[in-house]
C-alpha cells in the first residue's frame, strides 16, 4: 500500500504489533489525527505508604532484581549524556548477566557510545529497539537484519505520543541523573557530569511501571527544583560514574567560519526576513550544525529560541537579541552553564517540546525552524537516517516535529557532499515528509515548496530569487552523476513512524554490493 | 608506451581516488581491489570510468587497485592517466598526448 509520500509500505510492516493493540496505518498526510482523541495509558505503580522505606539500593543489579525485570520486558533510557553515556551499557550488562532475555530497549535516542548493545542484538538477547537515533555498530547490525523484530524509529515528539498512547509500554525506566537525593528527586546540574536538562526522561518517569534513578552524586534531600520528581521514582542507585563529562558536554560550539556555510546562512536569514512572521517576538529554532547555527548571526531583532541549545544562542540572549530560551537539550558546556545561571533560560519536557498528541507543544508556536538534511528529494521529502549505503546512521530527533509545527520550515544543505547528491530524485528513506518542508536553501540556489504560495509571494515581493527544486536536483546530478538505486532484500529492518504514529517509510535489509 | 613498474596516483583524501596500476603479461585488466565510500550508488560508474580510461590509454593487461573516497569522474580520469604514465616511467618531459588520450 502506498502512503501519502508515495512510499510502498509492506504488509509485514503494517502487521507489526503495538502493545496497546493499535493497528498501524500508512502515513496519510500532515494533520491526519488532529482533533481526534487518545486514551492515555497509565502505568501500574507501587504504593509507598510506609514512610520508613528507603529507595537507595547498593547496585544496579539489585535494582534490576527489585524491579522484577524479566524476559520479554521493555526498558527505557534517555540520551542527555550523548556520546559520554555509561548508563545504557552498565544496565544492559547487569540484565544480560542475570540471564534475562527477549529485551526491548525503548530509548529517547541511542548513539555510538552504545556499540556493546550490537552484541546483545546478535546474541538474540535484545530483540526490540525503539529509538530516535541509531548509529555505529548497532545501526550496522540492524541494517543487516540481525534484530529479531523491526526497529521502530520515532521523532522526539512521536516517542512521547507513543509512550502516552501505550504503543510502547515501559516496564522499567533507568534514568541517569547528574544529581539525585535519596528519594529520587533528580537534577541535571550540580554533579560531576552535568547535562543541563533531563527533558527526554520526564515521560519515562511518568509512564513507566518502575523507575530507577542512577546517579554518581547523591545530594541532601530535597534536591529541588527537580527535573525528575521523586514521587515517580522507585529506586535510587549511586554508581561511580554516570558518564564521561567531556563527552556529555562538548566544548562550546563555535560559529562556522566556512564561507559556503556562511553564504547559505546569510541567504537563509534573508528568506526569514522576507516572511510575514518575521517581527518582534518571533519564535525560532536552529539545529546545532554549521550553517543552521550560523543563521543566528544574521538575525538581529528580538526572538525567542526553543529546542536544542548551544553556547552561541545563549550569547545572542546576553546581547539582548533573544528574549527567552526554552530548552530540551544542551549540546555544550556554555549552554549548561547558562541554564544554571540565567533566569530566562528554562527547561521543558520532551512532551512540552514536541509531542503532537498533547494540547499544544512548543513546536506548534514556532515561526521558523532551520534544519539540516542528509538528502532532500524533488518532493521536499527529507532523509536524516540512512546513509548512501542504506545503513542506519542518524536520528529523526526533533526534525519532523519542528518541521510540521513551524509556520516556515527551512532546510539548509549544500547541493552535494563529496560525490553524494544531497538534492536527489528520491531520498533513500523519508524521515520528514515533504508536506512539512517549505523552503530549501543550497549553495546553488533556493527552492520553495509549490504548496506554499504565501512564501513564494513573500520572496518574490522581496526580490529573492528562487528556482524549481527539480533544477537543483538536475544541477547536482550534472556535477556528480546519477546515483544507482540501492539494492535491498525484502526483510523490513526498521519502521519510520511519522509523529502521529502512522508509517512514513520502512528500511529494508541491505544487499551486499557486488562490483 | 609500455607499463614497466607499479604506478600510483591520487590520495586517500575525501573527493579523491587512489589508483595503482601494476604491469601484467596477460589476463587483461584485473581489478585486484576495489573500494569506494560511495560504492552502492556509484561503484558501477567508477568501475566503468576506470576501464574506459585504461582502454583509451591502450592498456591491455594490468592489475589495478581503486581506493575511492567520492571522487568525481574528472578526478578519476586524471588519476588513472597519471598512474599510467608513472607506471610507464614517463619522465617530466615525456610525450603526453594532451587532448588526445588525456582528457
Amino acid at each position: 500500500m502506498k502512503n501519502a509520500v508515495g512510499r510502498e509500505i509492506p504488509a509485514e510492516a503494517l502487521a507489526v504489533e503495538l502493545k496497546n493493540g493499535r493497528k498501524y496505518e500508512p502515513y496519510q498526510g500532515k494533520g491526519y489525527r488532529d482533533g481526534k482523541y487518545i486514551k492515555k495509558a497509565g502505568p501500574t505503580t507501587k504504593i509507598y505508604e510506609n514512610p520508613k522505606e528507603s529507595k537507595l539500593l547498593p547496585s544496579i543489579r539489585e535494582a534490576v532484581i527489585a524491579c522484577g525485570l524479566k524476559d520479554g520486558m521493555t526498558v527505557s533510557f534517555h540520551h542527555h549524556f550523548r556520546d559520554g553515556d555509561y548508563i545504557v551499557n552498565m544496565v544492559m550488562k547487569e540484565i544480560v548477566d542475570l540471564g534475562i532475555k527477549d529485551i526491548t530497549i525503548a530509548a529517547s535516542s541511542l548513539g555510538s557510545a552504545h556499540d556493546p548493545i550490537a552484541d546483545y542484538i546478535e546474541q538474540g538477547i535484545v530483540t526490540g529497539i525503539q529509538t530516535s537515533g541509531i548509529r555505529g555498530r548497532m545501526g550496522d547490525v540492524v541494517s543487516h537484519g540481525k534484530l529479531k523484530t523491526p526497529a521502530i524509529l520515532r521523532s522526539h515528539g512521536g516517542r512521547v505520543r507513543a509512550v502516552e498512547e501505550g504503543d510502547v509500554h515501559i516496564d522499567v525506566a533507568f534514568i541517569g541523573a547528574p544529581t539525585s537525593d535519596e528519594y529520587g528527586n533528580a537534577r541535571a546540574l550540580g554533579g560531576k557530569g552535568d547535562c543541563g536538562v533531563l527533558s527526554y526522561a520526564v515521560p519515562d518517569s511518568e509512564y513507566a511501571d518502575k523507575v530507577v534513578v542512577i546517579t554518581d552524586t547523591l545530594v541532601p534531600y530535597p534536591n529541588f527544583p527537580p527535573s525528575i520528581h521523586g514521587v515517580n521514582v522507585d529506586y535510587v542507585v549511586k554508581v561511580d560514574e554516570i558518564g564521561n563529562p567531556k563527552k556529555i558536554a562538548s566544548a562550546a560550539a563555535r560559529m562556522t567560519q566556512n564561507p559556503r556555510d556562511l553564504m547559505m546562512a546569510e541567504n537563509t536569514a534573508k528568506v526569514i526576513a522576507a516572511c510575514p512572521w518575521f517581527k518582534e517576538g518571533f519564535s525560532f529554532q536552529t539545529g546545532a550544525g554549521g550553517p543552521s547555527l550560523a543563521v543566528n548571526r544574521f538575525l538581529e531583532p528580538f526572538m525567542d529560541e526553543i529546542g536544542g541549545i548551544t553556547g552561541p544562542i545563549c550569547e545572542l540572549q546576553r546581547k539582548g537579541l533573544v528574549g527567552k530560551i526554552i530548552d530540551v537539550q544542551d549540546f555544550d558546556v556554555a549552554a549548561i552553564e547558562d541554564i544554571r545561571t540565567n533566569p530566562n533560560h528554562f527547561e521543558m519536557t520532551a512532551s512540552e517540546y514536541a509531542n503532537p498528541a498533547n494540547k499544544g507543544a512548543f513546536v506548534n508556536k514556532l515561526d521558523f525552524v532551520v534544519l539540516a538534511a542528509l538528502e532532500v528529494d524533488i518532493d521536499f521529502n527529507v532523509n536524516v537516517i540512512t546513509g548512501s549505503d542504506g545503513v542506519l546512521r542518524g536520528a529523526p530527533g526533533g526534525h519532523p516535529d519542528t518541521a510540521e509545527g513551524a509556520k516556515c520550515c527551512i532546510i539548509v544543505t549544500p547541493l552535494t557532499r563529496g560525490r553524494m547528491a544531497t538534492i536527489c530524485e528520491k531520498v533513500v528513506t523519508v524521515t520528514t515528509p515533504g508536506d512539512c518542508v517549505d523552503v530549501l536553501v543550497t549553495d546553488y540556489g533556493t527552492a520553495v515548496n509549490p504548496a506554499r504560495k504565501d512564501i513564494i509571494a513573500a520572496l518574490d515581493a522581496a526580490g529573492i530569487k528562487h528556482v524549481p527544486i527539480k533544477e537543483l536536483q538536475e544541477k547536482a546530478y550534472s556535477l556528480v552523476g546519477r546515483p544507482d538505486d540501492l539494492q535491498w532484500e525484502d526483510k523490513v529492518v526498521a519502521i519510520l513512524e511519522a509523529r502521529d504514529g502512522t508509517i512514513l517509510d520502512v528500511v529494508k535489509k541491505i544487499k551486499p554490493y557486488q562490483i | 608506451m609500455e607499463l614497466k613498474a607499479v604506478g600510483t596516483a591520487g590520495t586517500l583524501e575525501s573527493s579523491d581516488v587512489m589508483i595503482t596500476i601494476e604491469p601484467a603479461q596477460d589476463g587483461g585488466i584485473v581489478l585486484t581491489d576495489f573500494q569506494s565510500s560511495v560504492i552502492n550508488q556509484y561503484g558501477r560508474q567508477i568501475k566503468a570510468e576506470v576501464l574506459a580510461s585504461l582502454e583509451r590509454l591502450g592498456v591491455k593487461n594490468a592489475k589495478v587497485v581503486v581506493n575511492d573516497h567520492g571522487a568525481l569522474d574528472c578526478t578519476i580520469k586524471a588519476r588513472v592517466e597519471c598512474a599510467y604514465y608513472r607506471a610507464c616511467q614517463a619522465d617530466v618531459d615525456g610525450v603526453y598526448d594532451w587532448g588526445g588520450v588525456i582528457r
